[in-house]
């Protein structure tokens, strides 16, 4: 009872500093998120679900001051796209494309007041709702009900071009929460980049509905900021021979929970979400899944690697839930840490629950240390210490990066994580 | 080129003394071939030498063209002119072999102050000595000995010593795992880097091999010290007396 008192305090005394968008097509479903968020107050110390991760910083009324990387160094330059961007949370019109692209309609959540998009009414804050049970994810409720702004995308066709989510953190105080709707139509497909860091601290909801047969692409690379306190949810819903790929890169942070929950509905369609995270000291990174099977012959999977120095800590969460009657589905989970020395830290905890009796699941989590026998093959053969430390750290991230199908993109991905090994090397 | 005094060596870890004054030496463009019975410190020897930790050396030398080996980092001896074919090379999995190779020969020639090689060029030289020892190009493209077989990944060995040219090759027991067929490409591309500048020591317990790579001395070592020379002759003597009566002769 004081547990779900305290954690009733937290929230009241969060809410008390934020407003909530009145009216308009979402205010049904801010009633209902806040109805829920009512119900079960931020999160505790003592939830399951925050066993490894202290939500404190999640919860406190402001955010902790975070360094503003004054030069984000643009990633995907190579690819053409239609850029967006984000200031603190602000969409920044000046600093964007023209929203115009064929096949795809994007409008702000701050101005679909006017316009009449009944997918986004039906989108906005279900897939979260549904993602509620039967485990209670707070922030998101919280992403619902307060967001102001955010990108209400829906794709009907092929896309010509990404759509790249650009966020930008100017102060070093901000506090972002963004929610977006992405309803891929059936057959459709669509690339979305969503790079950088929005904020001091930032909430970010993203709720992926993709009806048969269509395809959804999503990369990641979230910013290196070591201050930012970030928690995201992606919450997506899989129709009929439909695909979901996405991938996250993670650099710094002194606190990170990212969280995807992933329904299958329809049969025969594939979801995989992959991770790679490189943590250097104050670094606090958790990766929490949780994957429905409720349909025949899908195909899932969860790579989720990190590499841990000078105190760092890994969380990892991942959850199978198979339920009676999805026959034939295919899971794969794998979680690893690679320690570069003793100080740091990997918690895992992969889970598996199924009610159905012809599937093939599997799962697997492992830490360990950098292999000694291939790091003297290396050095033996002329390539010095630190070249070799980075071919092999590159190495053990390699299956998660090769979860991204862009060949580019993917690319750019590795030359990310190569140039943080470099600045990383040594104590 | 080689000349090894005295070498003393012991486990790190342990108080288990495996090296117990090894003497050699070798002159520029010969072949030795060191035989001796399993668990004698061949492998010990060839790690020792390229650097591989865990080992304390307690006493000697070895040096290679005038520099003392045992004070350099493993990288910095490849560079030097060392290379060690392993006895049992190490899977890498995620690390290309064509990536592995290009990073190799670039490091050496840049910590020799040479122009790295272009992407083309070190394709078209890794092809053709892919080629020569029937590494084909799908091998290439897997990660570093990774699902290889045992011989497939001793050809390997021999195609990073072509590329990387070394002065000084040792090979572990090169021979083992080969089939008749395998061990004539390997000796051919070990005799194909024979000259007067590269020397070679090729451990194995086979006379076939010396048969194929014709030694100039052949050594015998037990117990962690060479305890006789001779010519190919002696490798003869092995393969059809075994050990027994050499290390009798000696106690
Ligand atoms: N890291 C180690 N830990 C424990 N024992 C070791 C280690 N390295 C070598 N030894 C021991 O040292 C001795 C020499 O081993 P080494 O591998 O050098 O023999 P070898 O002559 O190469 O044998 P083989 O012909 O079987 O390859 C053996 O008794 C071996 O068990
Ligand atoms: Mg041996």
């Amino acid at each position: 009872m004081a547990q779900l008192q305290a954690k009733q305090d937290a929230l009241t005394a969060r809410l008390a500093g934020l407003t909530a968008p009145k009216g308009g097509f979402s205010h049904d479903a801010r009633q209902a998120a806040f109805a829920r968020l009512a119900q079960m107050g931020l999160p505790g110390r003592r939830d399951e679900y925050w066993r490894y991760t202290d939500p404190a910083m999640l919860n406190a009324v402001a955010p902790l001051e975070a360094d503003t990387l004054r030069v984000e160094v643009p990633i995907f330059e190579g690819k053409d796209k239609l850029r967006l961007v984000f200031e603190d949370g602000v969409f920044d019109a000046a600093a964007s494309d023209d929203m115009a692209m064929a096949g795809i309609e994007i409008s702000l959540l701050s101005q679909a007041d006017a316009q009449d998009l009944h997918w986004a009414k039906a989108l906005y804050g279900t897939l979260e709702a549904a993602g509620q049970t039967p485990v209670a994810r707070p922030f998101a409720s919280l992403n619902t009900a307060v967001a102001h702004e955010g990108l209400l995308i829906r794709v009907t066709g092929k896309a010509p071009r990404p759509i790249h989510i650009s966020y930008r953190q100017k102060s070093s105080t901000s506090d972002a929460i963004l929610h977006h709707c992405i309803k891929v139509e059936a057959g459709a497909d669509l690339t979305v980049l969503e790079t950088g860091i929005s904020g001091a601290r930032s909430n970010v909801v993203m709720e992926a509905d993709i009806a048969a047969g269509g395809k959804l692409h999503h990369i990641r690379p979230q910013g290196r900021s070591h201050g930012k306190q970030l928690v995201t949810h992606i919450f997506a819903r899989l129709a009929a021979e439909s695909l979901f790929k996405s991938f996250t890169l993670s650099m710094n942070g002194r606190m990170t929970r990212n969280e995807a929950v992933i329904e299958f509905t329809g049969d025969d369609a594939q979801a995989h979400v992959a991770g790679a995270a490189v943590g250097d000291g104050a670094f606090h990174h958790d990766d929490t899944v949780f994957i429905t099977h409720d349909a025949l012959r899908c195909e899932s999977r969860q790579v989720f690697k990190k590499v841990l120095k000078n105190g760092a800590v890994g969380v990892f969460q991942g959850k199978i839930l198979v339920k009676a009657g999805a026959q034939k589905t295919d899971g794969y989970q794998i979680s690893q840490a690679l320690m570069l020395d003793d100080d740091s830290q990997f918690l895992a905890k992969p889970e598996l629950e199924i009610y159905a009796d012809d599937v093939v699941c599997s799962h697997g989590s492992t830490s360990g240390a950098i292999d000694e026998a291939a790091l003297f093959y290396l050095r033996s053969r002329g390539v010095p210490m630190r070249t070799a430390q980075s071919l092999l750290v590159l190495a053990f991230l390699a299956e998660a990066i090769a979860e991204i199908e862009d060949q580019d993109l993917a690319e750019d991905i590795r030359a990310r994580m190569e140039d943080w090994l470099s600045r990383h090397q040594g104590k | 080129m080689l000349e090894i005094n005295n070498l003393h060596v012991k486990l790190e870890e342990e108080d288990k003394v495996i090296l117990k004054g090894v003497n050699l030496k070798i002159g520029a463009g010969e072949v030795h071939a060191i035989m001796g019975p399993n668990g004698s410190g061949k492998s010990t020897l060839s790690y020792v030498l390229s650097g591989k930790g865990g080992y304390e050396v307690t006493d000697g030398s070895a040096i290679l063209e005038g520099a003392e080996l045992l004070d350099m980092e493993p990288e910095d001896r490849a560079a030097a002119g060392l290379f060690l074919a392993f006895q049992y090379p190490v899977e890498i999995p995620g690390v290309g072999n064509m990536t592995f190779l290009r990073t190799a020969v670039n490091a050496q020639r840049k910590a020799r102050g040479e122009d790295e090689l272009s992407a083309a060029d070190f394709l078209k030289i890794v092809r053709a000595k892919a080629k020569a020892l029937k590494i084909d190009a799908e091998m290439m493209k897997r990660p570093v000995n990774v699902g290889f077989s045992g011989g497939e990944k001793k050809r390997n060995e021999i195609l990073q010593m072509a590329m990387l040219e070394p002065k000084m090759c040792i090979l572990d027991e090169t021979d083992s795992g080969l089939d008749v067929d395998a061990m004539k490409l390997v000796s051919e591309g070990v005799n194909a880097l024979r000259d007067a500048g590269r020397s070679f020591l090729v451990i194995t317990h086979y006379q076939r091999l010396l048969d194929h790579i014709k030694p100039d001395f052949v050594h015998i070592m037990a117990d962690g010290r060479i305890i006789k020379t001779g010519g190919p002759e002696l490798a003869l003597e092995v393969e059809n007396n075994g050990y027994a009566d050499i290390l009798a002769e000696v106690v």
